[in-house]
Parts: structure tokens; sequence; C-alpha cells
């Protein structure tokens, strides 16, 4: 099937020309080992390093707080596992949100059989969180608030600044997963008090299979990947040079170019809204306003999501649906559940999530071909 | 698990289905699924001496729901109703060249959405009779 507009990019997207050159060198004639002694190994340390200024830079980090893992899921299991690790004296009780990603949530699930009580925070129809009910939540025994900086079903970016300064101003430990957010929306993790961030590379057109967690320094998190000692002993295994130093081309160039990208997609993502809205029976999911720049939301009333993604695959479309075919099972998407959309509707979801990638060509071809696949 | 794994057959089915639409004058419906679960459908029949003489379909779901759904009336049209209380949702798939392991239940949802129609008819026919008696 050849494929003629992407606009999955929020499940993953191309690798950019200047990541792959950055990385090409490291997959061919510097194939040193970073651990070694000799200056080949330590060509390899130094691009290392230079990636990791380029991450925390992009995110107002210090280098020193960002350790690399293999991706955002691996991330997100180390930030809540070891945060529990390290204040179970304090306390068993941990705020999240009904919408975070499955990496979060089964994390948390895993920790309920270790007595972890974890409140979820519900969201209204566009899938944002109540401060307030955030600020009643915590109690004397909460170790950590996990709530993702924008979520990946319906784009509603939350407000990870108001989040941050209410831990702040209670103590308690605060972890996003802005695997989402990162590359496409300013982010900035000393003025939005956040104390630990997981980021993943696949989504701002690094490579897939590396990622990061932010760790804010004076947090002495526990490790979680025991072995040879990397990463200052909290990251052990032999470091993804490749993949790291895709990561930091990457969202070094995501970042140079933001404002430009976020006027270009939110441009594009706005006219595929206002035409897809003028098909009958089509609503849109997600906040209206404080979405990301990239994501198209709908749900199509009568009509299933996986069937919408294979007809548009059938045209040569990418998307994604929230519908239970498509995910595996039989339960429909627990994000838009949590929306308050009734059962039918969460199976009829589709997702169409733009970068810089795509063209206006590509939102016209799109609204040509979903009414008539409607 | 898309495309792939789904047989031409199927994505025939899906993309032109046969015998799609309601049916104002049918004689009787037979529902399977519910809309919630993902999956609902609901076959028309008008019966004539016995013998399906038409039949549609309305159903919400997935690739292998509509194409079953589609090749279930296939199956059927034209056929007496003893014959086709006798479809199996493995004959549709079978007749559909297979399904995904994770899509064989769509199957079941044609196999009963048309015991349900027939027996419905049925049922009708009973209570008509049984008036007409009176």
């Amino acid at each position: 099937m050849n494929k003629t507009v992407y606009a999955d990019n929020a499940a993953t997207t191309a690798l950019s020309k200047t990541a792959f050159e950055a990385m090409l060198p490291y997959l061919t004639t510097e194939y040193g080992n970073p651990s070694s002694v000799y200056s080949f190994g330590q060509n390899a340390k130094r691009a290392i390093q230079n990636a990791r200024e380029k991450i925390a830079s992009a995110i107002g980090a210090l280098p020193e707080e960002i350790n690399f893992t293999s991706g955002g899921t691996e991330a997100d299991n180390w930030a809540i596992k070891s945060t529990a690790k390290l204040d179970q004296n304090t306390g068993k009780h941990i705020i999240s949100s009904v919408i975070e990603h499955h990496a979060v949530l089964h994390t948390l699930d895993s920790l309920k059989e270790q007595d972890y009580e974890i409140t979820c925070l519900g969201v209204d129809e566009y899938g944002q969180i109540s401060l307030q009910e955030l600020c009643s939540a915590i109690r004397k025994d909460t170790v950590l608030i996990s709530i993702m900086a924008a979520n990946n079903e319906i784009g509603t970016i939350l407000p990870t600044a108001p989040i941050g300064a209410i831990a702040r101003e209670h103590g308690v430990i605060f972890h996003t997963d802005a695997v989402q957010a990162v590359g496409h929306i300013p982010i900035n993790v000393r003025v939005m008090n956040i104390d630990m961030l997981s980021l993943a590379g696949h989504k701002f057109r690094g490579p897939k299979g590396i990622g990061a967690l932010y760790v804010k320094k004076g947090l002495d998190l526990p490790a979680i990947i025991h072995g040879g000692g990397q990463e200052h002993n909290l990251r052990s295994g032999t470091e993804n040079v490749a993949g790291i130093v895709g990561l930091g081309a990457a969202l070094e160039e995501a970042a140079s170019n933001m404002k430009k990208n976020m006027k270009k997609v939110s441009a594009l993502r706005d006219k595929l809204i206002s035409g897809v809205l003028q098909i009958p029976h089509v609503r849109l999911t997600g906040d209206p306003t404080d979405r990301l720049p990239g994501i198209a939301s709908f749900a199509v009333e009568g009509v299933e999501g996986e069937s919408m993604v294979i007809m548009l695959d059938q045209n040569g479309i990418c998307a994604s649906s929230g519908s239970a075919c498509s995910s595996g099972s039989q339960e429909a998407s627990h994000v838009l559940l949590a929306t308050g959309l009734p059962s039918q509707l969460a199976h009829s979801s589709i997702r169409f999530s733009l970068n810089e990638d795509n063209s206006e060509k590509d939102v016209d071809y799109i609204l040509e071909k979903l009414p008539a696949i409607i | 698990m898309f495309c792939e794994s789904f047989t031409d057959k199927v994505i025939e089915h899906f993309m032109c289905p046969r015998n799609a639409g309601s049916m104002p004058d049918a004689d009787a419906e037979g529902t399977c699924g519910d809309p919630s679960c993902g999956d609902s459908l609901t076959l028309y029949i008008k019966v004539k001496d016995n013998v399906i003489e038409d039949i549609s379909f309305l159903v919400f779901g997935c690739v292998a729901a509509i194409a079953t759904s589609s090749m279930t009336t296939e199956l059927v049209k034209g056929k007496p109703l003893d014959e086709s209380l006798k479809l199996t949702d493995a004959d549709i798939t079978e007749a559909l060249g297979g399904l995904p392991e994770n899509k064989l239940h769509c199957s079941v949802l044609g196999a009963t959405a048309l015991k349900n129609g027939i027996e419905n008819y049925r049922n009708k026919m009973t209570e008509h009779h049984g008036a007409n008696k009176q």
C-alpha cells in the first residue's frame, strides 16, 4: 500500500534529515563504547555529552539532570517506581489523572499490589483536570503527582505550570509525562516547577528506542536498571550512542524551529478541523483552545473507528483511532470515555496528527477523501 | 493486524458491502451485539414461501464486522429458512477465506442475528395464525 499522506505523527514521526545525518557516523565509523578509556571511545562519550547539553537546553534543565532511557515508557516506569521506593516512609499515596498513557497507568497499577493508593483525577469533556480537585486530593501521605503535559489521543494541553506550583507548595514531587509535548510546545522545567519529566525521541522526528528522564538536581532517585554503572550509576547499559545523538539533534532542531512550526502546524490543523466539522455527525474531541498544534481528533456518530482507519489506509492516508479493535482489546479508549463520551462514540474516534512534515496539500487530500469514507 | 492479515475477500466485502441498508417493509428483524461494545448488527429479511426473498443489513463495527455481515446476507439470500438456520460463524469465516484470530468473534454477529431474525419471523407467523384462528 503506497502511503500518500502520513497523518499519524502522534504515534511516531519520520526521522528528520538533521537527526539522521548526525547519527550516521555513530552507526558506521564512530562505533566506540563511551566507557572505553582510549580516545576512540572518548569520541562517543563527547558526542553523548553534547547531546545531553542540547536536550537540557531545550527544556530549561542542567545537563547533569538528563538521563537517557530506551524511551518514554521506561522513563515513566523509572520515575514512578523509584519515587515510590524513595519516599516509602513518607506515604503510599499517588495522584495522577484518568487520561494518562498506559505507560503511567499500568505502572501505577503495579504499585497497587504494594498497597499504594492511587487517586486518578477525572477530566471534563475537554480532557481538562480541575486544579481545585488536585489541591483537595493532596494528603499528608502523598508522595508523587504524575500528570501528563499533553494528551496523545485528544491533544489537550494540561496546566503543567499551575500543577507544578501546587506540587511545590505542598512539598510533593511532580512528574510529568511530556512525551507528546516536548519538541512541540514550550516546556521549561524550572519555570513550571517540574521535578521529573519523560520524553521520547520518536515523537519529535528523532529515532525510536531512545528517550530521557529529566530528574531535578538534588532528587536522589534510585536506579531501576542495574549493571555497569553508566549514566552515573543511574541507568546501566552501554549507551545507544547513535540514538542519543539523534535525540539531541532532533530536539535541538525542533526547539529552534518551534515558533515557526507551531504556527504552520496549528494553521494546518485548524484548516483540517474546520473542514472535517462540515461533515454531519462529527464532533471534535479534546480542548478546542488548549490543544497540541498537530492533533485533530474527532468522534463520528454511527461509524466505527477501525473501519475509518482502514478505509483511509485504502486511500493512502495514515491516521489512528482509539477504538477497541485497533487497540486489540474490547474496550474503547479510556481517554475518550473519561471525557464523558458515550461508549459507542468512544468506539467511533479518528485522530489525525500533523507535524512540520505535512503540507496544505495533505490536509486538502484528507478533506477530499474523508466525507465519502464517512 | 490490519490489511496484511485480512484476505482480499474481506477487504472486498468491507469496501463494497452487499445488501447494505435498512428495509422499512421487512417481514422481520434480527439483531446481535451492543454498540457500546463496538459491534452491533441488525439484519432485515423479507420471506416468501419460507424462502428468504430479500435481506439487508445495518452494522456498526470494524472491518471484520462489516465484511462478515455482508457475507452473511450473500450466503442466505434466496435460500429456504430451514437451510439458512444451519449457517454457522465458521461457514461465514470460511466463505471469506478466513479471519485474523482476534476477529473471529465478528462472524458470530452474522450467524446470531440471522437466527434471531428467522426466529422473530416465525414467532410473528405463529401469532398471526393464532390471532386468525380466534
